[in-house]
């Protein structure tokens, strides 16, 4: 870890003015930033804590809901309001990590996350072009089992580690944002990016910006039937191979409204969008899960060590939807 | 800029760089927390902050300026005697090499105010109404992010149960 | 090892085969096995209340003034040269006081190498430490910085700057099998054996069964990481460290440095889990040296990734197993050979190929191992060496047999299982293997299960059970020693350099010594832990208890001699000779008058002494030779598979253990079932990551190397047959490795019973089951592979 200073902000504006500077670092429960420094990934000059700032989440005038960037992972997911009407986020949340670890992590830092590719954590000894561009990437033809089948390119296969971000995927949640330029909201499935040729570029977030604050849309019936169903090599405690977080509602036999996305599968979560479109006014059938899944799936580009991802994401996929649909038919 | 250990005020170290687990074990000489793998990935440097579990080698001592830190020399009573859990530890034999057990202690303890709370974890049926309950597979999901390699983790288990069934009576 | 140890070996076996077992160690059985005191019986480990308060200090907590930290530089190349060395900028970089890389390192001798001729020898492998600029695996340690704290240490270890000029490196474990080596010897056993035209028979055989089954590389990664808090004083060496070998690495450490054993003291009273792991590696040696160039004291805490570079696992292996039967299930030939990488510079040969040899009396043998060699970090012994892939491999193959046959897997265990050592004709001590097999189906309910996988479903899961035999060697090594001091008062202290990593060796030995001397548990006492005390072999290959046990009953002899001596003729013992008594009651007394009694109180004080020390000694191990001695078990799961996943989940896992005497139900108890669940992680989700491209170890750190968590872990039940062993110390026989042997098999079996799916691979990881395996992999899965 290079030395740095540490400052704790009391409030959004200073946490803003303490964040210009550069090398400056937001932190907020820092468990996966302070890894990153004492791995050497990455260094910073200066560690702006923001977990102090205002950590609420309150219901808005539509019934939407808005929680505070530095919420922690546990509160978010214990909310009752959270249990009740999203429970896709609340077990997405409860997926994640461990108990401790949600205790300390906030949803701005959960969303800021980065990848858990070996390659990119072995600073002396691989190659990554997130870590350094255009070095090249050793996981391409090496360790992959983990790794995206979808939106990948030459230079970067690594998958976005977030549960949370999966379920919010789902949810269209908003990600409000403040900067040197004001406020903004970003939708969440548009606040990571693919990598094109610049994997180094995770997000859409500009320099001195933070998150301040996700808003959750208000409840439709498919959110309060919702799932989150996370694959791994262990029953607890790991990151996951592949996760699909869903919601369904079923009117008179036919799909309403499907909501479906997949982690483990990409740089982002993955908002399954053809599948939704695809499910859209047909019978709730396993046979119709399968094959929106199969629809969505259609681009995916495979390496030697996760081709298994994609027949596992479909069943998956369509197994925690025929679950939402038994549920309520 | 103190941190609250045990009861005692301690200052905050000078270089921000050194972890919550650092500063115990390194300089103020309180080894009872255990380094394991130093990146959050074994639970063995669980300590209570402001009552609730978190990771010390992930903290920095900094974060937990003004706060309170309970770790496991904290955990007896004022006259010595040891904690149930540490009592239920030693009769269910839930440890053998020792070196994970204060981490699985402090983190059962705060366990049990979670699930007094009702908080719901990731094996819980029906998130609305909560755990049904300090069942095994609740307590298992519950304790996984410590890490037992001799395998001690059946003892571990029926020492919570004795502890919470007590609580419970 | 060598032609010369096969032919010495051999011809001690040979000649032991034609001496009376009345004359060999173990040649009466313990008259302890007769009293039930305390051995036997549920006891609290005594250091329960110290571990549970954080009290039991670990190497890295011994608090030493004017301590520096130490942080590593590793290889990035698996073979080369350094070409540049640039340490200016770690120099000058806040705090620093040493940088210490092969240019200034002092000149220290290469640690000798374990091995059964040198009880002191703790060496893992043959290379030199930092003494030239050669590289010989990736993470090899380069560079070693001293700084006032962990941050500048661990911070200068990034600025330290090194080009290397590479060369070829073999790290291909493919190729490497086309160059592989033939030992002559595995262990203290010959490689080959070939016996009654196994070819032939497998060839004429009704059934057969030929398959390869594959075990990766695994790593123990104990909760402790491996550190020590190293000072020279006056010099003298101490080492404050975490080893399962306290004398092996004081000795060792003495050669480096050249040294007087009497001048190095390690002290290791807790180790936070060892598996194997806790020897001797470059960061003791390295430490110390950097010690001695910085003039002030050192504590090294290894990082995971410094773990993973730097500390050896058990070793990747290759094993064809082909089994030839009658329709009645009998065994006419058995066949296993394989691959295990072991680098040339290494000590440790992985024995898979020891396990067809005891387990099963087929009609005919052949067997033998090669190893590969490549350009890695030395591989080591991990809990239940050799036979944890052995067993996997066997047993899935008796497994697939059964199927062929259409037999019950425990009925052709039945029809096969050796009355004797199948090799060598040599009698067992002691085996009811059949017996546990029989207490274990009765607990899980073995009669519930469907012969015909995919039989039983419950929602998206299927369910099935299987099980697996284990087996592990016995071992009482020589030279262990222990001091037994009685004082006037009636209490006893036992002292051994013995180890406790959680085996709970200290609270069984109390029992044990209470017991040989006739004393109340609380009138005895155990000090362990640091190389000041007698001799202990290391704490390995399941042999501690048994070789402490050996030197507390020879220290119980000699005490019997001398306090008789003592007692003299005034004396209700008068005239006995110490083979003539035995301890009861505080005192001595004659076996066949137990009338004729005196304490130990009264012999004192007409002595007018107030306490008398004696040590005693494990003898040469000759039991070892004459008969086949093994713990053996019979384990059986049940388990559930996702059809939608691929997951496993485990249901119930029973393990019953043939194994002599249980010595402390309790403690036994939580040492079988973590050598299970070690079986569980090997089973499932064990699996060192090695790049073939670079060499490099990509799994180093436990998010990336899955061990078992709480919900991976069912309620185990243990059962055990308790018959005790004539021929050991107390009855007992080793309980350390045998609970993790056997536990892969009964998983891959249970999977198969549910599936449908035989997966040869470990880790049974999801996407090896049928519905994720890609049709390439599941060809290679459904098919037997012949080499």
């Amino acid at each position: 870890m290079t030395p740095f200073a540490f400052h704790v902000a009391r409030d959004c504006a200073e946490a803003l003015s303490l964040g210009a500077a550069s090398g400056a670092r937001f932190i907020g429960g820092g468990t996966n930033l302070v890894d990153l420094l004492r791995q050497n990934v990455e260094s910073a000059s200066k560690l702006v804590d923001v977990s102090r700032l205002a950590a609420n989440i309150h219901e808005v005038g539509n019934g939407a809901l808005l929680v505070d960037a530095s919420v922690k992972n546990s509160a978010l997911a214990a909310h009752p309001m959270v249990r009740g009407r999203y429970p896709m986020l609340s077990r997405a949340l409860l997926a994640g990590a461990s108990a401790q670890i949600r205790n300390m992590a906030t949803v701005g830092g959960n969303i800021m996350q980065r990848t858990r590719c070996a390659y990119f954590y072995d600073v002396d000894g691989a190659r990554c072009n997130k870590r350094q561009p255009g070095s090249g990437c050793d996981a391409i033809g090496g360790f992959n089992r983990y790794h995206a089948i979808l939106g990948v390119s030459n230079d970067c296969v690594a998958t976005h580690p977030s549960d949370m971000c999966v379920a919010l995927a789902a949810l269209a949640a908003l990600v409000h944002l403040v900067g040197p330029e004001g406020e903004r909201t970003v939708p969440l499935a548009e606040f990571h990016v693919l990598p094109g040729a610049s994997p180094q570029i995770e997000t859409v977030l500009r320099p001195g910006e933070m998150i301040t604050a996700i808003e959750l849309p208000p409840a439709t019936p498919a959110m309060a039937n919702s799932e989150y169903r996370k694959v791994r090599d262990r029953s607890s405690y790991a990151f996951a191979l592949v996760s699909v977080a869903a919601g369904l509602e079923v009117v008179g036999g036919k799909i309403a409204e499907a909501r479906i996305a997949l982690g483990g599968v990409a740089a982002k979560p993955w908002r399954a969008t053809r599948a939704e479109a695809a499910l859209r006014g047909l019978p709730a059938t396993r046979a119709n899960f399968l094959s929106a899944a199969e629809e969505e799936l259609t681009k995916a580009q495979p390496l030697e060590g996760n081709a298994f991802k994609i027949g596992l994401v479909q069943r998956t996929t369509a197994a925690v939807l025929e679950s939402l649909a038994g549920e309520r038919a | 800029m103190t941190i609250t250990i045990n009861g005692s005020d301690y200052a905050v170290p000078y270089d921000s760089r050194v972890s919550l687990l650092d500063m115990l074990r390194e300089r103020l000489s309180l080894t009872g927390t255990k380094l394991g793998c130093n990146q959050g990935a074994c639970g063995a440097c669980t300590v209570l902050l402001d009552g609730e579990r978190v990771l010390s080698c992930l903290t920095l001592a900094a974060q937990a300026d003004g706060r309170d830190v309970l770790t496991i020399e904290g955990m007896q009573g004022a006259d010595g005697s040891l904690h149930p859990l540490q009592k239920a530890f030693i009769e269910h034999d839930g440890l053998q090499c020792g070196y994970c057990t204060p981490g699985q202690i402090c983190s059962a303890v705060a366990m049990a105010r979670e699930l007094r709370r009702g908080d719901p974890s990731h094996v819980t049926a029906n998130l609305a109404a909560g755990p049904d309950g300090p069942t095994r597979e609740e307590i298992r999901e519950r304790m996984s992010g410590n890490l037992c390699r001799c395998g001690a983790h059946n003892g571990i288990v029926e020492a919570i149960e004795e502890m919470l069934g007590r609580e419970a009576a | 090892m060598s032609k010369l140890q096969n032919a010495l070996v051999g011809g001690v076996r040979t000649v032991l085969g034609r001496v009376p077992a009345s004359w060999l160690p173990g040649g009466t059985p313990d008259p302890i096995i007769q009293k039930r005191a305390t051995l036997g019986t549920q006891q609290s480990r005594i250091d329960g209340p110290d571990k549970v308060c954080g009290a039991a200090r670990f190497a890295a907590e011994v608090p030493m003034a004017n301590l520096l930290h130490a942080a590593f530089v590793h290889s990035t190349i698996a073979r080369g040269k350094i070409a540049e060395l640039d340490v200016s900028a770690a120099e000058a970089a806040p705090g620093v006081a040493l940088v210490m890389t092969y240019r200034n390192a002092p000149k220290m001798s290469v640690p000798p190498a374990i091995g059964i001729t040198n009880l002191k020898a703790a060496g893992n492998h043959t290379l030199p430490v930092m003494q030239d600029a050669e590289i010989r695996w990736n993470g090899q340690a380069v560079a070693v910085i001293l700084a006032e704290t962990r941050e500048q240490a661990e911070h200068a270890a990034t600025l330290v700057r090194i080009r290397y000029n590479a060369e070829q490196s073999r790290t291909r474990f493919k190729e490497g099998k086309k160059n592989a080596r033939t030992p002559d010897s595995i262990l203290i056993e010959r490689n080959r054996v070939d016996k009654g035209n196994a070819r032939k028979k497998l060839a004429e055989a009704a059934y057969k069964i030929d398959a390869v089954y594959r075990t990766p590389w695994q790593n123990h990664n104990p909760i402790e990481p491996h550190a020590a808090t190293i000072a020279w004083q006056d010099g003298r060496l101490i080492v404050h460290d975490a080893t399962q070998m306290i004398h092996a690495t004081a000795g060792s450490l003495a050669k480096v440095f050249g040294l007087k054993e009497a001048d190095v003291f390690v002290s290791s009273p807790f180790v936070g889990g060892g598996f194997g792991a806790k020897g001797m590696w470059d960061h003791q040696i390295l430490g110390a040296a950097a010690a001695k160039l910085a003039g002030r004291p050192v504590r090294v805490v290894l990082s995971r990734a410094s773990m993973h570079r730097l500390v050896g696992g058990r070793t990747q292996t290759e094993q064809r197993v082909a089994l030839g039967a009658g329709a009645d299930g009998k065994l006419t030939a058995l066949l296993h050979h394989g691959y295990a990488t072991k680098p040339q510079h290494s000590i440790c040969d992985e024995g898979f190929s020891l396990t067809g040899r005891s387990l099963y009396a087929s009609g005919s043998f052949d067997i033998v191992q090669h190893h590969v060699d490549l350009d890695l970090l030395a591989n080591s012994f991990m809990r239940a060496p050799g036979e944890a892939p052995g067993t996997f491999a066997i047993e899935c193959a008796m497994d697939e047999l059964a199927h062929q046959l259409g037999m019950d897997p425990v009925e052709l265990r039945r029809r096969n299982i050796a009355s004797c050592d199948p090799i060598s004709g040599s009698p067992h001590s002691q085996s009811a293997t059949m017996t546990a097999y029989d207490l274990g189906a009765e607990r899980i309910g073995w009669a519930r299960r469907a012969p015909a996988p995919r039989a039983r479903c419950e929602g998206e899961w299927l369910v099935g059970m299987g099980c697996a035999g284990g087996t592990f060697p016995f071992a009482r090594m020589p030279g262990t020693s222990a001091r037994i001091t009685l004082d006037a008062g009636g209490q006893a202290h036992v002292a051994s350099a013995a180890h406790e990593m959680g085996m709970g060796t200290a609270t069984v030995q109390r029992q044990h010594a209470a017991d040989r001397l006739g004393l109340p548990l609380d009138s005895v006492s155990v000090t362990i832990g640091d190389s000041r005390l007698p001799f202990a072999s290391f704490a390995g290959g399941s042999s501690q208890t048994a070789s402490l046990g050996a030197a507390i009953s020879a220290a119980s002899g000699k005490l019997a001699a001398e306090l008789l001596r003592l007692a003299g003729n005034d004396t209700p013992l008068a005239g006995l000779r110490a083979s003539e008594v035995e301890f009861a009651d505080s005192g001595l007394r004659s076996i066949e008058d137990p009338s004729r009694h005196e304490s130990f109180a009264s012999i004192f004080r007409r002595s007018g002494r107030n306490e008398l020390s004696v040590t005693g000694e494990s003898g040469a191990p000759l039991e070892m030779l004459k008969f086949s001695m093994h713990s053996t078990s019979a384990i059986f799961c049940q388990l559930r598979v996702s059809e939608v996943t691929g997951e496993i989940r485990i249901d119930r896992l029973v393990g019953a253990f043939d194994c002599g005497r249980i010595l402390n139900a309790k403690t036994a108890t939580s040492q079988f079932k973590g050598g299970m669940i070690m079986g569980l992680g090997m089973a499932l989700t064990e699996e060192t990551l090695l790049d073939e491209r670079s060499g490099r170890i990509m799994s180093t750190s436990l998010a990336d190397y899955h061990v078992p968590v709480h919900l991976d872990v069912p309620e185990i039940d243990v059962l055990w047959t308790d018959i005790p062993d004539p021929r050991t110390p107390m009855g007992a026989r080793g309980i350390g490795e045998i609970g993790t042997t056997g536990v892969a098999a009964a998983v891959a079996n249970a999977v198969f019973n549910a599936t449908g799916t035989r997966v040869r691979d470990l880790p049974i990881t999801l996407d090896k089951l049928a519905s994720n395996a890609t049709p390439e992999k599941r060809e290679a899965i459904s098919r037997p592979e012949f080499p």
